[in-house]
């Protein structure tokens, strides 16, 4: 009997028992920094992650949490481990990224923004036209279809970016801090649009936030990172019922109390990291 | 007319030239340096008249306008001014295809792929500061006295620009936009199409408009040798002949041609990067 047999089976037997969604092994990233030496930006990182999960990752800036987004989202590969999305649908594509920054192509309209990955698929023009109409509804961009990126705001353009995920209709979508560079009322609004889109379709999603405030708003589970290097430090599951009304949500004490609770888990590495930077100056 | 009306009249001009005035000074700033961009040409030209009637200038090298202007007609009656101006277009346009194509793909490709980048970039930098004149003897030798050489020298003139610029193009594009290809699977055409040939357009713009003014001195030293037709071979046979008002006229369609073509290539940039148009 040959290897591939005998593993074969074993394999399949793992994902019987748990339809992990996204499975994170033993993952480790490494990156050369200027004298040579290897700078650990992910270390021993394991967590499954089940299918129809928001999932959220919150950790002090430079934990390597987006490092660890980019390697899901094929950008990055890892130094030892894995991270791997588990294909259902095999004609769907794996993941579509929510990026931090400004990233809707200027060179084209809203609608073309929203319509890219489908459009890289050759999915039919008439399907094309169903599905990127029906998100740029959901995303309160009907009326901008035809206008150029930088004739909207911030938040707009952001809103564009999202449509964009969605309207590709990936087995997962990665959200990379997709809200950090709006103000607090935008914030605010986008947390609610978001979580209105994603009950339609309860989509897997892994969303990366610095902010407490904004993993308990939007998690199932919540996963805190350690400093520099980013480790697992803990998951913690949130019991809020759903559909979520962001605001009606941040008046109740079991809020507060959650937000409290992963703030202690929060804090020693955020002193940590501030630690670590000022030793470095 | 009646003394009354003609005194109304006397008024009414005064009136308007008074108006006039006061627009002129009144006027927006920039409508203001329009219309004196306008008029300056003008005035020189009206200068330039007056003093070759005047004798203050000798005529045999700066004949006056209206000595241009009559020989203008004549040879536009005659066809040869057509002639000769759409035999240097003509070139001009297959020149500014056979180098702007291979350059545009070749200088995205450079912006996209390191390893070619640091085969070509070394080439292109030891080639580029080389007068392009100076290679005209040499593409002679190679392409002959023919239609050929002409068009390869235009080619060779628009090509750097573009390349160059194209490479600068897809350089300065926001690395974001080429992970978002990448996340999105885009094939190697298709980054090309979505992300790079979009992305670096204003750069490629601009070498355009650089490579078609060189395109534009190279057809015209080109066809000084050893060319039977063209706007440069007009020049040269009336510094042969003597005939200055000839080469006049020729100097002039450059300069309209060159004008022109920075005109449309600018309406040509608003149409085809519309997402800087209105900004």
């Amino acid at each position: 009997m040959n290897l591939v047999a005998d593993v074969r089976p074993t394999e399949y037997e793992a994902s019987a028992v748990s339809p992990a969604k996204i499975r994170i092994n033993d993952l480790r990233k490494e990156f050369r920094a200027k004298a040579g030496k290897a700078f650990v930006a992910l270390d021993g990182i394991s967590v499954d992650i089940d299918a129809g999960t928001f999932f959220v990752i919150v950790g002090p800036s430079g934990c390597g949490k987006t490092t660890l987004l980019r390697i899901l989202g094929g950008l990055e590969a890892p130094s030892s481990g894995s991270a791997v999305i588990r294909q259902s649908q095999p004609d769907k594509p794996l993941n579509s990224m929510v990026f931090q920054g400004d990233s809707i192509f200027p060179w084209m309209t809203v609608w073309d923004n929203a319509a890219y990955g489908l459009t890289l698929r050759n999915v039919p023009k008439g399907e094309i036209r169903d599905i990127v109409g029906h998100y740029l509804e959901r995303t309160h961009l009907t009326k901008f279809a035809h206008a150029y990126p930088h004739q909207l705001s911030g938040g707009m353009r952001q809103r564009v970016s999202i449509a964009r995920a969605f309207a590709n209709d990936p087995e997962v979508l990665l959200m990379d801090e997709p809200f950090s560079a709006l103000d607090e009322q935008n914030k605010t609004i986008l947390q609610q649009e978001l979580l209105r889109i994603w009950e339609e379709h309860k989509k897997t999603v892994l969303f990366i936030t610095h902010s407490v405030d904004e993993a308990v708003t939007l998690g199932d589970k919540i996963m805190v990172m350690t400093a520099h290097p980013g480790r697992a430090k803990a998951v913690i599951d949130v019991p809020f019922a759903r559909p979520r009304s962001v605001l009606e949500l941040r008046s109740t004490p079991e809020y507060g109390e959650l937000v409290y609770r992963i703030w202690g888990y929060l804090r020693e590495e955020v002193q940590q990291a501030r630690a670590e930077a000022d030793g470095e100056k | 007319m009646t003394t009354i009306q003609r005194m109304q009249w006397r008024v009414r001009v005064a009136q308007s030239w008074s108006l006039t005035l006061r627009r002129l000074t009144t006027i927006q700033p920039a409508k203001r340096d329009r219309l004196i961009g306008l008029l300056s040409p003008f005035v020189l030209m009206l200068l330039w008249e007056w003093a070759a009637r005047a004798g203050l200038i000798d005529i045999r090298f700066f004949p006056a306008p209206s000595q241009i202007f009559g020989t203008f007609v004549k040879m536009a009656e005659d066809g040869t001014l057509w002639a000769n101006t759409w035999a240097s277009l003509q070139r001009l346009f297959w020149g500014a295809l056979l180098g702007g194509i291979p350059a545009l793909v070749l200088g995205v490709a450079m912006g996209l792929f390191r390893p070619l980048r640091a085969a070509i970039d070394p080439l292109v930098a030891l080639t580029y500061p080389i007068p392009k004149s100076a290679i005209l003897p040499l593409i002679l030798l190679i392409f002959g006295l023919g239609e050929a050489s002409k068009i390869v020298m235009v080619a060779i003139g628009v090509f750097y620009p573009i390349c160059i610029n194209a490479t600068a193009g897809v350089l300065e594009i926001n690395k974001i936009y080429l992970d978002v290809g990448r996340n999105f699977r885009a094939t190697r055409w298709q980054t090309f199409r979505t992300v790079a040939l979009p992305g670096a357009l204003p750069f490629i713009m601009s070498g355009l408009k650089l490579g078609v003014g060189m395109g534009l001195i190279l057809i015209a030293i080109a066809e000084m040798i050893g060319a039977k037709s063209g706007l440069g071979f007009m020049i040269w046979n009336a510094w042969e002949i003597l005939a200055v008002e000839m080469m006049y006229i020729g100097l002039i369609m450059v300069a309209l041609i060159g004008y022109l073509f920075n005109m449309l290539l600018t309406e040509l940039e608003q149409v085809l990067i519309p997402w800087k148009a209105d900004k």
